[in-house]
């Protein structure tokens, strides 16, 4: 996984709540055996119509938008399955960090593997991140992981809060299984321990 | 010792290692695999030259994209993509030597259902899959969540999940529940009250009389959508009815290990005096049947409600609110028994299941679905099939004049054939309202099994009580 660097960006606005992974990624996209290649259908029913034409409304699909690397969202973003292509699609695109009060669980999980970075802030936070965004191309938001703030266009700079554990693997761009397999004699030992406690497992 | 929570007791027995910082290493007892997010992370153990650690807990199955007409064994009656994608979990489950029942088997079903049914979902385990119904299986008091496919990766290569743990959040029904009202409509209403964001960050325990009361096919309804509220997972701690719906399972222990387990499994609850971060209690006697107006689940509201008025939220829910009427093509102040029903769908991991379909025959028996009406009903696996044709009740629906189909996933996602076109309003018994689910810009209100038979007869979404009444 690439390292996740210091971030200067455009950031588009999306302050519909629930946004769920099936408008990230309708299901019809979920048939492919590979990671790669799903941007160009990241958000689909509400970016194109029935023709593949573009929906000019949608703000992805407007000039300020096209090269958007960070969302603002609303309330609980991700919601609803575990499909990690929508993790998959959003990074596709270039989205690489997605700013909202509240991400779904699994979501949530799924973009620290593919070097994506959720950020939660509390409401007042969000709004005037929402404000600088809808300022489009000429605003340019700074998300810096290593000090765990966002920056406004205007210098004005939030603190979010983020497990060591997460922030550590997206900086160095670890993966994660290569890490736990070193854990083998742990995984050894508890495996011996469980098959006297529970044989039946 | 300190008192724990049921979650605290799983959590603790499947420690494997734990950070300074809390991030744990959990051990994963079993392991469920579908064709939709199982590909890349077969492909990934591939290419990084690993195996699959324990072969033996885990176990495959194709649902989500598998047809549901007969003659489905002839891959042709797939479209490509998906042919594609069950064939790569063919060739995985026998190139990682990993169980596995195929199409072609009686035992293939929703990957939810197939698990609790052979015996692999047991009391006090842990339980991962690549999906987020796999909550499903925490009415077994089993800690059980969705997960991506990043992490099928690592379980496969590890048989561990690196996670931190959850805050504990207790949902109390007490009391019994009115006839009619069933375990759809309880859970319906618990994320009606807490929001499809009020679990996240939890694990939800529910408890309390009316969940007691409920049969294992009635606590998995209501684990199941756990992840509709948010939570990483829903528990019901393990007593008699499970113990009984457990025992003599194909895989369920046997002998001297049966009684063992059952040693342990008795341990399984929450202490009485264990420390809850959230409560939220509900009077079983206030619960409604209830279904869905907008497309979110939270949107949920007895049946005798109307639609609801986008300005009578708050925040950012009110332009939600106005977006789920325009696509639901509905107005505020129409009462929803008014709600005209071109389909009826009864399937799905929440509600595809031997009682599901038992409730939804005792209402339409000896009756015609109205002119018209699209209804199909897909069991939950090839076994419950079976036992429903054996039950009569089969019959029953065909001469209600609806479809009788296999075993999948089928319409509660439509990545298969059975989708909903557009403006077509299904009554649902799935999990999930959102834009687009069940079919491009199709319509859908989830309801009980009970509720969507009484919206086949009837063409409107109906409270199932009146035509009981009328029954009566």
């Amino acid at each position: 996984m690439e390292k996740f660097e210091k971030l200067t960006g455009i950031a588009a606005p999306m302050p519909l709540v629930n946004i769920d992974t099936d408008m990230i990624i309708p299901k019809v996209f979920l048939k492919t055996i590979k990671r790669s290649g799903l941007g160009v259908n990241l958000f689909d029913e509400m970016r194109y119509d029935r023709q593949g034409n573009e929906i000019p409304d949608f703000v992805l699909n407007q000039p300020q938008y096209r090269e958007t690397e960070i969302l603002v969202a609303g309330d609980n973003f991700g919601c609803g399955s575990s499909r990690e292509h929508a993790p998959w699609a959003l990074k596709d695109f270039g989205i690489k960090a997605i700013i909202s009060t509240s991400f779904a669980d699994i979501f949530y999980n799924n973009c620290f593997k593919n070097g994506l970075l959720p950020i939660k802030l509390p409401q007042e936070a969000v709004d005037v991140l929402m404000k600088d965004a809808e300022k489009g191309s000429n605003a340019r938001m700074i998300v810096d992981l290593e000090a765990q703030t966002v920056t406004t266009s205007d210098g004005e700079s939030f603190s979010f809060e983020i497990d060591p554990f997460k922030k550590h693997c997206l900086l160095e761009g670890l993966d994660d299984i290569g890490l736990s397999m070193e854990k083998a004699p742990a995984i050894d030992a508890f495996e011996a321990q469980a098959a006297q406690a529970r044989p039946w497992v | 010792m300190s008192p724990k929570t049921l979650y605290d007791k799983i959590w603790d027995a499947h420690l494997v290692h734990e950070d300074e910082d809390g991030t744990s290493l959990i051990y994963i007892d079993r392991h469920l695999v579908h064709e939709v997010t199982s590909p890349q992370a077969f492909e990934g153990l591939r290419m990084a030259g690993r195996s699959v650690r324990a072969p033996d807990k885990t176990i495959a199955v194709p649902d989500h994209n598998v047809p549901t007409t007969q003659g489905r064994e002839n891959p042709d009656q797939m479209p490509e993509d998906s042919r594609i994608q069950v064939a790569a979990l063919d060739q995985n489950a026998k190139e990682f030597g990993i169980h596995y029942y195929p199409v072609s088997d009686i035992r293939q079903g929703i990957v939810h259902i197939v698990g609790p049914e052979q015996g692999w979902t047991l009391p006090g385990m842990t339980v991962v899959c690549g999906d987020s119904h796999t909550a499903t299986h925490g009415a077994f008091g089993a800690l059980a969540h969705g997960i991506g496919t990043s992490e099928v990766e690592h379980v496969l290569a590890t048989q561990t999940l690196i996670q931190s743990k959850s805050k504990n959040m207790k949902v109390e029904i007490t009391g019994k529940l009115a006839p009619g009202v069933t375990a759809k409509d309880i859970v319906l209403r618990i994320i009606a009250e807490t929001g499809t964001a009020g679990g996240t960050g939890y694990v939800i325990e529910y408890c309390g009389e009316a969940i007691r009361d409920l049969s294992m096919e009635g606590r998995m309804t209501i684990c199941n959508m756990a992840i509709e509220g948010g939570a990483r997972a829903g528990l019901i701690a393990p007593d008699e009815t499970t113990f009984e719906y457990v025992k003599g399972r194909p895989h369920a222990p046997k002998g001297a290990q049966w009684e063992a387990a059952l040693n342990w499994w008795k341990t399984l609850y929450s202490d009485d005096d264990a420390h809850w971060d959230k409560v939220l209690t509900i009077p079983g006697e206030s619960i409604e049947p209830t279904v869905t107006w907008g497309t979110s689940p939270e949107d949920a509201l007895p049946i005798s409600a109307v639609v609801p008025a986008p300005d009578s939220f708050k925040g950012g829910k009110v332009a939600a609110a106005q977006r789920s009427l325009d696509y639901m093509g509905l107005k505020p102040g129409t009462p929803l028994t008014d709600i005209q029903i071109d389909t009826v769908f009864i399937g799905s991991c929440t509600n595809g299941r031997i009682e599901d379909l038992r409730a939804a025959a005792e209402v339409v028996k000896g009756k015609k679905i109205k002119d018209g009406m699209r209804a199909m009903i897909v069991p939950g696996s090839g076994l419950v099939r079976a036992q429903a044709e054996e039950e009569g009740l089969a019959d029953i629906f065909k001469e209600a004049g609806f479809e009788w189909r296999l075993a999948g996933c089928s319409m509660c996602l439509a990545m298969n054939p059975d989708q909903l076109s557009e403006g077509e309003r299904c009554a649902s018994t799935s999990n999930r309202n959102f834009e687009g689910r069940q079919g491009y810009k199709g319509r859908t209100h989830l309801v009980s099994p009970a509720m969507a038979a009484a919206a086949a007869l009837t063409g409107h979404l109906t409270d199932v009580r009146a035509l009981m009444t009328e029954n009566a």
